[in-house]
């Protein structure tokens, strides 16, 4: 178990490319970290270089305060899980698991004791003497699992581990290494391209896009207080809303009517020399059938606005209202082209309201959102920060 | 997962450890291949120039392209050359028909499957000298079971033409089984979705293999083409046996080895052997031509 | 899918054993024939006999021609698989100037016509002392089966994969154990396959065996029946010839079929795969 420190750590190509650009990042002892992104962001490449698999170009790794630069991957004393497992195709599960074992020539006794742990904490018992190709995915996936912590590591990287599985062995197994980490308290640095993953699984994220770190915290900062659109687009689903907004005065005009700003808004942009046109963002959640707001403080009911339902989905526990908008609501914007990963630039035309199920909404109706201007965010079109951040 | 393996392969090192590794790596068999292919071509260039024939090395002389002249006249080339070009065609279309059937029954049998995928080996297995002597027999007056189905007296061996049709049928059926494993592989790419698919927009069996397996096998039937045809026109061991190049089935292959061991004549010999080189230097590029075809082996940017 | 279609499939089969076995067949009946009956003509002996067998191991130029076969088959394997394997591993996974032009000159070698190879080969052979001696023949064999070898192999290293080897590293083997560990036996399959590949190229030739030997002292096996006469002037060697050819034919008929599906796939997965 360890601390890992990111010192500046940046990764040049010959090239020249800039895969990674100055992280800074220090991992507490027994830390879940997730680095997620985009693809092409530089997670992997981070994680990477702190397995030793990369060289680092610039700035510094530590391990235990120890500068780990240099080492070589098998002296870092590091296990890995990577996305396509790497099962030795050659080796029985028994001897996959013991591989690392064998490598640090650990005693007969004990490397089986060891074995037999892992294989208990990942319930494979009974798969120990088969192959790998007679294992199914999740089942190959826990003994990626059972190398990396059969020899006790200070830390565990892991590279997309889940993202071989189906939706639901994935929901599983998502769950099953949270416990396990807890469970072992050894620190981890996770890579995931995947939002919720990331929500679910660490204590901290990091969120990358071209190399640079946009943002690093819970998952709950990330998601209440994104730091720029970038990271408001990435985190959440589905993703925020974001409209074309202007200030006139003490309000905004938007596409979904006069919204006014809070007291706590307007000193917030004060402090940025913000410009009149901005991009306002709303998450799903912040709406709600007028209906039933009733239940909601008044702040909350304060505005309203009439939307067209062109597609309803009801999920059971909730249903997502899919709320067409005319052209003047479009918004083009390369950070958010990134952060949706669809190319479309956020180019949606549509505003998307998550209701309780119990609205009685219907397709092809209209309906009448309230929503509270106190939790919206307001963005710099060109520098993409959220001028609306308190902290 | 492209993405993936570039960052890993650049992360090990790239640069120059890398380069010094491949090309240390690379060196003896490069050499090798140079050396024993590079030198005596040269060589047979050098000599190819020369009045050279052991039986009179006092006679020796550096004579420019007269040899060229010589072969390039000569009846007997002319004859090898066009028996070269004859089985080549002949018995590479018939292979590629034969081959094709062959992997399609390999490929599609309900029964016995193993079975006649091993069978098939067999051919390819067996020595080309001792099938050709196999052939030779069956032909053979009096001793061949074949030759017992003939009119009496006659001797297909001894016939220009007979004897031809004898060295394709040898050439046929020892490399059928060859193309028909290429064929029976690139079979195997065609997804069984597609098939159903156009059985679903109402193609017939025939209009299946046609309009979806030929045009998806394409790579794979010009790829076997090309192989098979520049092996054949290198036959030698199936007419070596069964004619030795009498009643003029020589072909360039047999028509050189004579003129080198029999005749002793290094130059003529070496003109032939580079008039050959150049000749089968010329099949690709014609190939590529005439089939628009990329050469196959390389490297498609993997 | 009835009876019906398992009877026609069955006799389609059936045209394909006959064609694939027949000619077999009439060499081995022919080797199994009495001398006196080879004229009969008939497909099967009327008078069975081994002594077409024992006469050719009695026949010191074709037991030292099959131990010729043998020797120089295995040191050209052995040759081609050793540099094959190096060219092979560096073509699959490094980068590196000149991995095309390796893969372009085993193409290319692959295509080369023999012929034009043993003019200029049977002199500069007789200069340098290697004419009618193993090593004279084992330089063209393993020329011609290291494109072979290289593609084949090629093949297999790159469908060992990348992460393997990260793999191994992180659990702490060094680069020379993740070789040994993981690389050499996923690859040990191909390598196999490679040397039987190879092995056959050199077994089966004739052309460099007749024109660069002139005597028991290295011609192989193929090379030596082409000069049976018969152990007189007045016996026919027919029934020794289709002997020695079924004796020279089993080892690799086992070999393919022992490794029929590995053979398979080496054969093909240059042409197909590209």
């Amino acid at each position: 178990m360890a601390e890992i420190v990111l010192a500046g750590v940046t990764k040049r190509y010959p090239d020249g490319t800039l895969a990674v650009e100055r992280v800074d990042l220090t991992v507490a002892d027994g830390e879940f970290i997730i680095l997620v992104g985009p693809s092409g962001c530089g997670k992997s490449t981070t994680l990477n270089m702190i397995a030793g698999l990369e060289d680092i170009s610039e700035g510094e790794l530590r391990i235990d305060g120890t500068r780990v630069n240099e080492r070589a991957p098998r002296d870092r004393d590091i296990a890995m899980v990577f996305q396509s497992y790497a099962l030795y195709p050659h080796m029985t599960v028994r001897q996959n698991i013991g591989f690392p074992l064998r490598l640090a020539r650990t005693g007969k006794a004990e490397a089986g004791r060891r074995i037999a742990e892992a294989a208990r904490l990942l319930d494979l018992g009974e798969l120990l003497d088969r192959k790998p190709a007679h294992l199914s995915g999740g089942q190959r996936q826990r003994v990626a699992m059972g190398r990396a912590i059969v020899r006790d590591p200070k830390a565990f990287l892991m590279d997309e581990p889940l993202s071989n599985l189906d939706a639901k062995l994935r929901v599983q197994m998502r769950t099953m290494i949270s416990r396990l980490q807890k469970r072992l308290g050894t620190t981890t640095v996770y890579v995931t391209h995947d939002q919720t993953e990331a929500m679910t699984l660490g204590d901290r994220i990091v969120l990358m896009r071209r190399g640079v770190v946009q943002q690093i915290g819970p998952p709950q900062e990330l998601y209440d207080h994104p730091r720029n659109l970038f990271v408001a687009g990435f985190i959440g689903s589905p993703s925020m809303n974001f409209l074309p907004a202007r200030i006139t005065g003490d309000h905004l005009s938007t596409v979904i009517g006069d919204v006014p700003l809070t007291a706590a808004t307007r000193r917030a942009l004060a402090g940025h020399d913000a410009p009149r046109d901005l991009i306002l963002g709303l998450r799903p959640e912040a709406f709600a059938d007028a209906r039933l707001a009733g239940d909601r403080p008044a702040e909350a009911r304060e505005h309203t606005f009439t939307g067209h339902v062109d597609i309803l989905e009801s999920l059971g526990s909730e249903k997502l209202a899919y709320i067409a908008l005319d052209e003047s609501g479009a918004i083009r914007s390369e950070h958010l082209a990134e952060a949706f990963q669809d190319g479309a630039g956020g180019a949606h035309v549509q505003l998307v309201a998550h209701l309780d199920p119990r609205s009685p909404v219907r397709e092809g109706e209209d309906v009448v959102l309230t929503f509270d201007p106190s939790v919206l965010h307001l963005f710099d079109p060109d520098s993409g920060l959220n001028l609306t951040r308190t902290h | 997962m492209t993405a993936r393996t570039v960052t890993g392969r650049a992360g090990r090192g790239a640069g120059r450890d890398e380069r010094r590794l491949g090309w240390w790596l690379c060196a003896p068999a490069g050499l090798v291949m140079l050396l024993v292919t590079g030198w005596p071509v040269a060589y047979s260039v050098l000599l190819s120039l020369q009045r050279y024939d052991l039986r009179f090395p006092h006679r020796r002389a550096w004579i420019g392209p007269e040899n060229y002249a010589t072969v390039l006249t000569s009846v007997f080339w002319w004859d090898a050359v066009g028996v070269t070009a004859l089985v080549t065609v002949v018995s590479v279309a018939i292979e590629l028909v034969l081959g094709m059937a062959i992997a399609l029954v390999m490929y599609r049998t309900l029964v016995a499957r193993g079975l006649v995928r091993a069978a098939v080996l067999i051919p390819y297995g067996i020595v080309t000298v001792a099938a050709a002597y196999g052939w030779k027999y069956a032909w053979t007056p009096g001793t061949g079971w074949l030759a017992g189905f003939l009119p009496s007296g006659s001797a297909p061996l001894t016939e220009r033409w007979p004897a031809l049709g004898i060295i394709v049928v040898a050439e046929v059926w020892k490399t059928t089984p060859f193309m028909s494993l290429l064929l029976m592989a690139g079979l195997a790419l065609v997804p069984e979705d597609t098939l159903k698919a156009a059985a679903m927009d109402g193609a017939s069996a025939w209009q299946r293999f046609r309009l979806v397996v030929l045009p998806l096998m394409a790579p794979t039937i010009s790829a076997a083409l090309l192989f098979r045809i520049l092996d054949a026109v290198r036959i030698f061991d199936d007419i070596y046996v069964l004619t030795n190049g009498a009643q003029r089935t020589s072909s360039v292959s047999i028509i050189a080895y004579h003129n080198l061991i029999s005749g002793l004549n290094l130059g003529i010999g070496s003109t032939m052997s580079v008039l050959v080189f150049l000749g089968v230097a010329v099949v690709p590029l014609v190939f590529v031509k005439v089939f628009g075809a990329s050469a196959p082996g390389q490297d498609r940017g993997r | 899918m009835g009876g019906h279609a398992r009877a026609r499939w069955a006799f389609l089969d059936l045209l394909v054993l006959v064609y694939a076995l027949v000619p077999v067949l009439w060499i081995a009946s022919l080797s199994f024939k009495d001398p006196s009956t080879v004229a009969e003509g008939t497909f099967w002996p009327t008078r069975w006999t081994w002594a077409n067998y024992t006469g050719i191991f009695q026949n010191d130029d074709f037991v030292r021609g099959l131990l010729n076969s043998i020797g120089i088959g295995l040191i050209s394997t052995a040759v081609a698989i050793a540099l094959g394997t190096m060219a092979a591993y560096a073509v699959a996974r490094l980068r590196f100037p000149g991995r095309n032009a390796v893969l372009g000159l085993s193409l290319l070698i692959a295509m080369f016509p023999q012929i034009s190879l043993v003019t200029p080969l049977f002199q500069i052979e007789r200069r340098l002392g290697l004419f009618n001696t193993w090593a004279g023949l084992v330089l063209p064999y393993v020329t011609f089966a290291l494109p072979l070898t290289i593609y084949t192999l090629s093949t297999f290293f790159r469908e060992i994969p990348w992460d393997l080897e990260k793999a191994a590293t992180l659990d702490g083997a060094t680069p020379f154990q993740a070789f040994r560990l993981v690389i050499v036996p996923l690859a040990l399959p191909g390598v196999v396959t490679a040397a039987i590949l190879a092995f056959i190229v050199c077994w089966n030739d004739f052309l460099f065996s007749i024109s660069l030997t002139s005597s028991d002292a290295a011609r192989t096996a193929p090379a030596t029946i082409s000069f049976f006469t018969g152990s007189s002037q007045f016996e026919d060697p027919t029934g020794s010839i289709a002997a020695a050819a079924v004796v020279i034919t089993i080892p690799i008929v086992v070999f393919v079929l022992v490794f029929q599906r590995r053979i398979v796939s080496g054969l093909t997965s240059g042409a197909v795969k590209g």
